[in-house]
C-alpha cells in the first residue's frame, strides 16, 4: 500500500490548481452574484484537456487515470463548486457512461468530441416529479420503426443550456414487474427538433453554473443512439451515478479544504480577548474537525478512484465517500462562517458561498438519505454487487495513452 | 533552432520564509519552477513552435532538484538536463555562470539561451548577463517583445525594458536573452507533457563531465541572513492647522525616514 | 588614477540617475574607512558635464570615456571600458538600475570578482565592505562580503542611501580614458515609450483610494448627468483624479479598495486585497480606506503605510506608520503639491 501521490498526480493537481486560481478565482464572486457561468470556463477546460482527462487518447481524451479525475475535481471545487459540477456532469454522467456502455460507433461519434472538449455533455435523469424515486420517472420513449419518439421533461439538469449532448433515461415499457425494468437510455443531440430548455435561477448555491430544465416534445432519436439494450436504462443510470458521485465526493473534499484554509488564515489574522482567535480552544475544535474530515474524505475518494483504476465495482465505497464528504463539507463551510464571525456572513469573504454551494451536493446525485439506504442495504446484506453487462474499463496506462 | 532555457527551482512565492539557526526555511511549501522562468520557457517554446527545432531546459541544483525541469518538460521542452555536483553547492553567480556556460557549450550548436529576469529567492538577476559574457555572446536583457526573428540570417530584433523607456535592439545569434513578464502568458503543462515529464529520466551532468573540477570558488560569502525585524508600528499622527501644513510635515517625515 | 573607490555614474542619454549621486555619498564613507578618495567613472558620448556634477556631489576626480559608439547604452562595450577602468580598484559602486545590473555583472566576470546587486546598507570592516541586501522579495535580509577578490562590486538601491548636497566649489581632475571600442554585437534601432502606467505588483509606491473618494460634498455634477448612480460615479472619478495627481508625482501605481471596485469607480485591475492584488511596495498611501481585513491582507507587508482617513478609529491606522485624520479632498491635493515641491518636479 502506498499513500503517496505519484509525480504525475502531483503535476495534474498543480496544473488544475493553477488554472482555477488564475483564470476563475478572480471573477468567481462576480459570476456568482450575476448567476451566470463565466463564458471562458468551458472552452478553457476543453483546451486544457480537463474535459477529457480520464478518457483514452484513442477516444480523444488525455489518457489519465480515474485518480487524476478525482484530484482535478478536488482542485476545481476549492475555487468553486460550479467548476467541479462540470466534471460530474460532462465527464462523469456523460463521457464515462458512453465509455462504459457505448458502442464503438457511439464512442467515435459522441465520446470523442466530448473528450476533446469540442462538445459539452450532460446527464438528464431527474424529473419534476421524480428524483430519489428514479425508477418511477414519467418521460416516455416509443419505438417507431428505426427511431424512438421521446416525450417528457427533465429538471435540475446541470449544464442543461450549455450542453450539446445529453444522456437521457426514459420509460419505454410500463407493463413490467418492477418499474426499473422498463427504462432505456439514449444519447441525444440537444439541437434535435422538439427539444427546448432553459436555466433555473434563484438557486441557493452553484450560482456561477448552469442548472436548468430540458423539455422533449416528439423528439425523434435514431435507434443507434440507444445506450445499451432496451430495458437496461436503470442500470446505465445507476452506473452513471457511480461516476458522477465519485467526482462529487472528490469535489466536496476540496470544499472542506477551502473552508479549512480560509479558516486557518482568518483565525491567525483575527484577534479577540488579546490573542489571535486561533489560540482559542473553541476555534481550535472547529479547525480540528475540518482537518480531520478533510483527511477522511480524501482517503475515501482516493480509495474509490483506486478501485475504478483496478476495474473493481465501487458503488458502496463511492456512496460512502460522497455521503461523508458532502455532509462534512456543509458542516465545514458553516463552521468557517462561524469562525469568520460577521465577516463570514457577508460576501466579502468566500465562506458564505462555500456553504451555499455545499448544500446542493447533499441532494443531487443521490441525496444523503439515498446514500444511507445504499449503505444500509450493503451492510445488511440486502444488496450485493451483480455484474453488469458492460463494466467501466479498468485503467491501463499503455492502452489508454496510445 | 536549438534553444536552451536556464531554469531554477525556488520555493513557491506563497511560502512563509523564515530563518532557523542561520538557515533559510520555507516549511513544507512546495518547490516550483521559478515563476520568472516560466516566461522564459514559454518564449523558448513559442520560438520553437514558430521556427522548428528543440528546447533544452538546464538547471543547476542538488540531485533531487528536478521539479523545475519536470515542469519545463511538461510545458513542452524536448530535453532536460540537471547540472549537479557536490562542488556546485552554494556557488555564487560568478561561478554559476561558469558552470552554465560550460553546460551550454556541451549542448553545442545553441542558437539562443533564455533566462527569466531573476529568481524569486536571491532576487539578483545577473546570471544571464554573466553567462552571455562568458560565452562572448550578445546579452539581450529584460526583453519585453521579440519583434522579429529570422533563423536564416540568424538575426533578431527585440525591445528591452530600460528604467526610462524601451530600447529596440537588433543582434545576431547566438545570443542570451532574459525576459520580463510582459513578454507572454505562460502555458500550463499539458496532460501529455505531464506524463512525459513524470516518466523522464533526467540526465545529470557533473563537474567532471563539464571539465570544471577544482576550479570553482565563490567570490561572495554570506555571513548572516535574518528575517526583517518585526517592528510594532505605532501610528504617528501628523497634525497641523491647514492641510498644507500637514502635507509639508508628512513629506518631511517621509524624507527623514528615507521612505521617499 | 590612484583612488581605490570607484563610482559608475549611471545615466540615460546624458541625464544621471539621482541614485548615482547617492552611490557617490555611499562611496565617500567607504573611501574614508579605506583612506582613499573616490573616482567617478562616466561612460557615453557628450557626458563631460556629468564629471563636473559627480565632483560637486563628492567625487574627488573623474574619468570620462567618450566615443560615438557609446552614445546608446549597450552592456558589452560599456563593460569593456568599465573593466579597464576598475581593474585596479578595491571597490566599485553603481546605482541599481536595469543597466547597471548587467553592466556590473559583466565587469565581475571580466575581473573574476564578486558582485552584489541592490544593496541597502554598507559597512566597512577590516578593509572589506559588508553589505546588506534584501532577498526573498524582501522577506529576508542577507549580509554579503566579497573576500579575497578585487574590486568588490556593489549596486546600491535607489533611496537607500542619502543623496549628498552638491557643492559647486569642489573641484577635481577630469581625465579622459584611452580606449578602443571593439565590435559592438548589438545595434540600437530606437526607443519606444513604455506603454501604460506602473504596474501594481512592481510598484515601489502605491497610492490607493477607497469608497470615500466619491463623497466630496463640494462637487456638483454637471447638469447632463441626471442618473443618481452616474452622479456618484462622476464624483468618484473626480476623487480618483485627485488620487491620480499624487500617483503621477510619485511615479506610483494606483490602487483601490474592493468597495471602490465593486461600486464601479475603478477597474478590478486596480484592486488591492485578498481578492485583488497582494502588494508590498516601499510606500503605500491609503486614502479614504478604512482597512477591512481583506484589504489589509493585500498590503500589510508594505514597508511604510500612510493612512488618510476621517475616522480616527479606522483600523487602517493600526497598521499605518503615519496617519492623517482629515478629509482626503483637502489632504491629497496638499500632499501632491508638497511632494512636487520637495521632489523638484
Amino acid at each position: 500500500m502506498d499513500f503517496r501521490l505519484t509525480t504525475e498526480h502531483e503535476m495534474v493537481q498543480k496544473m488544475v490548481r493553477d488554472f482555477a486560481r488564475k483564470e476563475v478565482a478572480p471573477t468567481i464572486k462576480e459570476a456568482d452574484r450575476k448567476q451566470e457561468m463565466t463564458a471562458h470556463v468551458l472552452p478553457r477546460m476543453g483546451e486544457l484537456g480537463i474535459l477529457g482527462i480520464c478518457i483514452p487518447v484513442r477516444y480523444g481524451g488525455q489518457g489519465m487515470d480515474y485518480i487524476s479525475l478525482g484530484l482535478a475535481s478536488e482542485e476545481l471545487e476549492v475555487i468553486d463548486t460550479t467548476l467541479r459540477v462540470v466534471m460530474s456532469v460532462h465527464n462523469g454522467l456523460a463521457s464515462m457512461t458512453l465509455f462504459q456502455w457505448g458502442t464503438e460507433e457511439q464512442k467515435e461519434k459522441y465520446l470523442a468530441p466530448l473528450a476533446r472538449g469540442e462538445k459539452i455533455g450532460c446527464g438528464a435523469f431527474s424529473e419534476p416529479g421524480a428524483g430519489s424515486d428514479f425508477a418511477n420517472i414519467l418521460m416516455t420513449g416509443k419505438r417507431d420503426g428505426d427511431e424512438y419518439i421521446l416525450n417528457g421533461e427533465k429538471m435540475w439538469i446541470s449544464l442543461a443550456t450549455k450542453a450539446d449532448f445529453a444522456v437521457v433515461t426514459v420509460r419505454t415499457k410500463s407493463d413490467v414487474a418492477k418499474p426499473s425494468e422498463g427504462l432505456t437510455a439514449y444519447i441525444v443531440e440537444l439541437d434535435r427538433p422538439g427539444v427546448s430548455r432553459g436555466d433555473i435561477h434563484g438557486k441557493l448555491g452553484v450560482r456561477a453554473g448552469s442548472t436548468g430544465w430540458i423539455s422533449f416534445q416528439d423528439v425523434r432519436v435514431p435507434l443507434e443512439n440507444r445506450i445499451g439494450e432496451e430495458g437496461e436504462g436503470f442500470k446505465v443510470t445507476m452506473t452513471a451515478f457511480d461516476h458522477g458521485r465519485y467526482t462529487v465526493a472528490a469535489g466536496a473534499t476540496g470544499l472542506i479544504r477551502a473552508s479549512l484554509e480560509a479558516s486557518v488564515a482568518y483565525a491567525k489574522e483575527r484577534s479577540s480577548f488579546g490573542k489571535p482567535i486561533a489560540r482559542h480552544q473553541l476555534i481550535q475544535e472547529k479547525i480540528a474537525r475540518m482537518a480531520r474530515d478533510y483527511e477522511i474524505a480524501r482517503l475515501l475518494y482516493l480509495r474509490a478512484g483506486w478501485m475504478k483504476n483496478e476495474g473493481v465495482r465501487n458503488t458502496f465505497e463511492t456512496s460512502i465517500a460522497k455521503h461523508f464528504a458532502t455532509d462534512a463539507s456543509f458542516h465545514a463551510a458553516s463552521e468557517a462562517i462561524q469562525i469568520h464571525g460577521a465577516y463570514g456572513f457577508s460576501d466579502e469573504y468566500d465562506v458564505e458561498r462555500f456553504m451555499r454551494n455545499a448544500r446542493g451536493a447533499m441532494i443531487y446525485e443521490g441525496s444523503s438519505e439515498i446514500q444511507s439506504l445504499i449503505q444500509a442495504d450493503y451492510a445488511l446484506g440486502y444488496r450485493k454487487d451483480k455484474a453488469v453487462r458492460c463494466e467501466l474499463p479498468a485503467y491501463d496506462s499503455q492502452a489508454w495513452q496510445s | 533552432m536549438n534553444i536552451v532555457v536556464c531554469v531554477k527551482q525556488t520555493p513557491d512565492t506563497a511560502a512563509t520564509v523564515t530563518v532557523e539557526d542561520g538557515k533559510i526555511s520555507w516549511g513544507d511549501a512546495p518547490l516550483v519552477l521559478n515563476p520568472w522562468d516560466e516566461f522564459a520557457v514559454e518564449e523558448a517554446l513559442r520560438l520553437k513552435e514558430a521556427h522548428g527545432g528543440e528546447v533544452t531546459a538546464i538547471s543547476l541544483g542538488p540531485e533531487d532538484a528536478k521539479e523545475a525541469l519536470k515542469q519545463s518538460l511538461a510545458m513542452g521542452c524536448e530535453n532536460a538536463i540537471l547540472v549537479s555536483d557536490p562542488s556546485f553547492a552554494g556557488l555564487d553567480s560568478l561561478q554559476v555562470s561558469k558552470v552554465l556556460a560550460a553546460a551550454i557549450e556541451k549542448v553545442g550548436e545553441v542558437d539562443l539561451v533564455f533566462f527569466g529576469r531573476s529568481s524569486v529567492d536571491t532576487d539578483s538577476g545577473i546570471t544571464g548577463s554573466q553567462v552571455a559574457r562568458r560565452l562572448g555572446w550578445p546579452a539581450l536583457s529584460l526583453v519585453a517583445v521579440i519583434n522579429s526573428l529570422d533563423p536564416e540570417s540568424k538575426r533578431l530584433e527585440v525591445e528591452r525594458m530600460l528604467d526610462e523607456t524601451r530600447q529596440q535592439v537588433a543582434a545576431s545569434f547566438p545570443a542570451v536573452i532574459s525576459v520580463v513578464k510582459e513578454i507572454n502568458e505562460p502555458r500550463y503543462p499539458s496532460f501529455m507533457g505531464i506524463r512525459k515529464a513524470s516518466k523522464a529520466e533526467i540526465p545529470i551532468w557533473s563537474a567532471a563531465e563539464l571539465g570544471l573540477e577544482g576550479d570553482l570558488e565563490s567570490a561572495l560569502t554570506w555571513p548572516d541572513v535574518y528575517a526583517i525585524p518585526k517592528v510594532e508600528t505605532e501610528c504617528e499622527f501628523i497634525e497641523g492647522e491647514t492641510p498644507e501644513e500637514i502635507a509639508a510635515k508628512l513629506v518631511d517625515r517621509l524624507i527623514e525616514e528615507k521612505v521617499v | 588614477m590612484t583612488n581605490k573607490v570607484l563610482v559608475y555614474v549611471d545615466h540615460f542619454k546624458g541625464e544621471a540617475l539621482p541614485a548615482s549621486w547617492e552611490a557617490i555619498g555611499a562611496a565617500r564613507k567607504i573611501a574614508e574607512s579605506l583612506g582613499s578618495g573616490v573616482t567617478a567613472v562616466i561612460i557615453g558620448q557628450d557626458v563631460q558635464p556629468l564629471a563636473t556634477q559627480a565632483i560637486e556631489y563628492g567625487a574627488d576626480d573623474a574619468v570620462v570615456a567618450e566615443n560615438p559608439a557609446l552614445a546608446d547604452f549597450r552592456p558589452e562595450p560599456y563593460a569593456d571600458v568599465l573593466s579597464k577602468a576598475a581593474a585596479e580598484a578595491d571597490v566599485l559602486l553603481l546605482p541599481t538600475s536595469g543597466r547597471t545590473r548587467e553592466l556590473a555583472a559583466m565587469v565581475a566576470v571580466d575581473l573574476e570578482t564578486g558582485m552584489a546587486p541592490d544593496v541597502i546598507e554598507i559597512e566597512v570592516d577590516g578593509g572589506l565592505v559588508l553589505a546588506t541586501r534584501p532577498i526573498y522579495a524582501g522577506k529576508l535580509l542577507s549580509k554579503v562580503v566579497i573576500k579575497e577578490r578585487k574590486p568588490q562590486i556593489l549596486t546600491t538601491r535607489s533611496r537607500a542611501f542619502p543623496k549628498p548636497e552638491p557643492d559647486a566649489s569642489r573641484s577635481g581632475e577630469i581625465t579622459n580614458l584611452e580606449f578602443e571600442v571593439g565590435d559592438v554585437p548589438t545595434e540600437v534601432l530606437g526607443y519606444k515609450e513604455a506603454a501604460g502606467g506602473v504596474s501594481l505588483t512592481d510598484a515601489a509606491v502605491i497610492v490607493s483610494g477607497g469608497r470615500g473618494v466619491s463623497n466630496n460634498p463640494s462637487l456638483t455634477p454637471p447638469d447632463e448627468i441626471t442618473d443618481e448612480k452616474d452622479q456618484e460615479i462622476w464624483r468618484a472619478q473626480q476623487g480618483f483624479g485627485l488620487v491620480g495627481d499624487l500617483v503621477g508625482v510619485l511615479n506610483a501605481a494606483m490602487g483601490a479598495s474592493r468597495a471602490a471596485v465593486d461600486a464601479g469607480y475603478i477597474p478590478y485591475a486596480n484592486q488591492v486585497g485578498q481578492t485583488g492584488k497582494v502588494v508590498s511596495p516601499d510606500l503605500y498611501i491609503a486614502n479614504g480606506i478604512s482597512g477591512a481585513i481583506q484589504h489589509l491582507a493585500g498590503m500589510r507587508t508594505s514597508k511604510t503605510i500612510v493612512a488618510v482617513n476621517k475616522d480616527p478609529e479606522a483600523p487602517i491606522f493600526r497598521l499605518a506608520r503615519f496617519g492623517v485624520v482629515g478629509d482626503l479632498f483637502d489632504v491629497v491635493p496638499a500632499l501632491t503639491a508638497a511632494f512636487k515641491e520637495r521632489l523638484g518636479k
